[in-house]
């Protein structure tokens, strides 16, 4: 295996132990993207000048005779993420030549702890999408079959670690917007608990549930890069004081002594056949690692969707308030100060943006907010409730992450049936859960190149990183999806092109 | 819970949205189903349940006010769509009738 598509572990430890430089890695790395990316597009800016300055910092600590968590790990970053000097776009054209004035904390403890910055990965607009496909400026396309979608929002992040042109990436996840791309393009994908990891540097979309985490090849990867991150950060309120436990060094290789729950409501009879077999025999593996299935109830998880799209646009339209053309993106002039902004704002933002802003505003508005908004919100302390309930008799939930394969580019023409992407994600967001996909085997639909990937979805109580982590790593490690398939060659002269 | 029609140029205006006729009509399309799926929420028994406004026990979370560096003025100002010297020129607010 070729250094550069090591995993973060093997990566840093060579990088401490001075076998490989990480310039040499960053250079590597860049013209891999060279090579796949015109295909893929998973990047919408490469940083390769930054990335040259953190990797000549990290051979020189190194050499110093410092050792770092991360050292060398080359990593992609989504582009609702601020990095100080870069462009930061959230794939939208309202912020498409906007730099930023400083850093992500998240992003700065990576760096800190070693990772090369190799650039910014392309998403649904505002993160808000199931597919990618939302972005106002690329396409981005899913290494597994270059005709299909990546999933989203953080499709750009999934894709790059997929592809092999990033080691990790960061994510951000409002209601599956890290776990459903990271199934559909075969990796790990981890949502920390709310408020585990500080969002200062994060853009906006819906503060209650937005959250930062990562992406990796390895669910030991995204434990390293998320002992790094996690913790309280004086930056933003809402980043949780209490101490982290630390999660890469205490991983477990059986599930002995395990109850993992298997939701009711979640039947796998709802799936198609093949689909269904593959969680099945998923189930099968886990109880032949040593846990015990324990049936238990969501009775309010089939309102999640419905919950959720009052919530989240709610928060929305109330974030994005602050997209007028005065301060920073783009301005678009009118007659007066208000023809001013409303002219910004429509040329600024596409349809989906446009849609959530409405039905937030709507559900916020003045004889509806008791009707939507406050509704809603009393829903999520059931769907809460429902999960405590639910963890009284198990230590994770599984379920699948999502109900198909990665899809064929516009195939969901119609809002709602993109929005029913998140089913199996967004009860879990609604309560604030510490959630991870991790590949559990692959389907092949009608049409596809060959295989795709499907995603397990482990869920724990909140603030259970160890033990989450844990038995998703027993899993992998027993069953070792990753490694039965792999991504097609990627021709080096397609392009998916500029939407 | 009322639900079907939304009056799409009246929240377009609250949030400062100009839209098409077409675009009215499309999005108002779009709303209206997602308002009847939305509905279904009628049907959970809420009336003795607390709101939920985040999941994580913390509240008025407080700091010392301390005066500490914040971003130089040219930093915030490279963004800014127009300027004039270190300040953001914006159009007229107040009218000079008012």
């Amino acid at each position: 295996m070729n250094s550069i598509d090591a995993t973060a572990t093997e990566i840093a430890r060579a990088v401490n132990a001075r076998e490989t430089s990480a310039v040499e890695l960053a250079d590597a790395m860049h013209a891999r993207i060279g090579e796949r990316d015109g295909a893929v597009g998973a990047y919408l800016s490469e940083t390769s000048e930054l990335a040259r300055e953190y990797a000549k910092r990290v051979d020189a600590r190194v050499a110093a005779g410092e050792r770092l968590p991360l050292a060398g790990v080359p990593l992609a970053i989504k582009d609702n993420m601020c990095v100080a000097g870069t462009v930061t776009t959230c794939a939208s054209k309202i912020l498409e030549h906007w730099i930023s004035p400083y850093t992500a904390t998240a992003v700065a403890r990576l760096l800190d702890a070693g990772a090369i910055p190799l650039g910014k990965t392309n998403m649904d607009e505002f993160a808000m999408g199931s597919s990618c496909e939302n972005s106002a400026l690329r396409k981005t396309a899913n290494p597994w079959d270059l005709g299909r979608v990546p999933g989203g929002s953080s499709g750009g992040s999934v894709a790059a670690v997929a592809a092999g042109e990033a080691t990790i990436a960061l994510g951000s996840d409002t209601g599956g917007s890290i776990r459903e791309p990271a199934a559909f393009c075969g990796v790990v994908g981890f949502k920390p608990t709310y408020g585990r990891v500080s969002r200062y540097g994060l853009i906006a979309f819906a503060s209650s549930l937005d959250q930062i985490g990562p992406i990796s090849k390895t669910v030991e990867d995204s434990a390293l890069v998320y002992d790094v991150m996690a913790g309280l950060d004086p930056m933003d309120a809402t980043s949780v004081d209490r101490p982290v436990e630390a999660t890469a060094t205490t991983l477990r290789e059986d599930l002995r002594g395990v109850r993992v729950g298997i939701v009711d409501e979640f039947a796998l009879d709802k799936l198609d056949a093949d689909i269904r077999a593959v969680y099945e025999a998923a189930y099968a593996d886990l109880v032949r690692l040593g846990a015990t299935l324990v049936p238990v109830k969501l009775p309010t998880a089939d309102y999640g969707v419905a919950t959720y799209y009052l919530i989240a646009p709610a928060e929305c339209s109330s974030n994005l308030a602050r997209f007028d053309g005065m301060r920073y993106g783009l301005r678009v002039e009118g007659a007066d100060v208000g023809a001013t902004y409303e002219a910004t704002r429509a040329a600024g933002f596409g349809d989906e943006v446009k849609r959530r802003i409405l039905i937030g505003t709507y559900a916020l508005s003045s004889g509806f907010y008791d009707a939507y908004y406050v509704r809603a919100q009393k829903a999520r302390t059931l769907i809460a409730a429902d999960f405590a309930k639910a963890f009284a008799d198990c230590d994770v939930i599984a379920c699948p992450s999502a109900s198909t394969p990665a899809f064929e580019f516009d195939a969901k023409s119609d809002p709602f049936s993109m929005y029913l992407m998140d089913y199996y994600t967004i009860p879990m967001s609604l309560a604030g859960l510490p959630s991870l996909s991790v590949p559990c085997g692959y389907a092949t639909p009608a049409g596809a190149a060959g295989p795709m990937p499907l995603g397990l979805e482990l869920s724990a109580p909140l603030f259970a990183e160890r033990a989450l982590l844990g038995i998703a790593h027993a899993y992998e490690r027993g069953t070792m999806h990753a490694s039965k398939q792999s991504i097609p060659a990627i021709p080096s002269s397609a392009t998916v092109g500029a939407r | 819970m009322a639900s079907g029609e939304i009056d799409v140029a009246y929240v377009a205006k609250l949030a400062r949205l100009a839209l098409t006729p077409a675009e009215v009509e499309r999005f108002g399309a779009q709303l209206g189903a997602l308002l009847v799926h939305v509905d279904e929420l009628a049907k959970l028994p809420v009336d003795d349940v607390a709101a939920t406004a985040q999941v994580i026990p913390q509240s008025n979370v407080m700091r010392d006010d301390i005066v500490r560096p914040s971003l130089d003025r040219e930093t915030v100002l490279v963004g800014a769509p127009r300027r004039e010297g270190s300040y953001f020129r914006v159009p007229r607010i107040i009218g000079e009738d008012a």
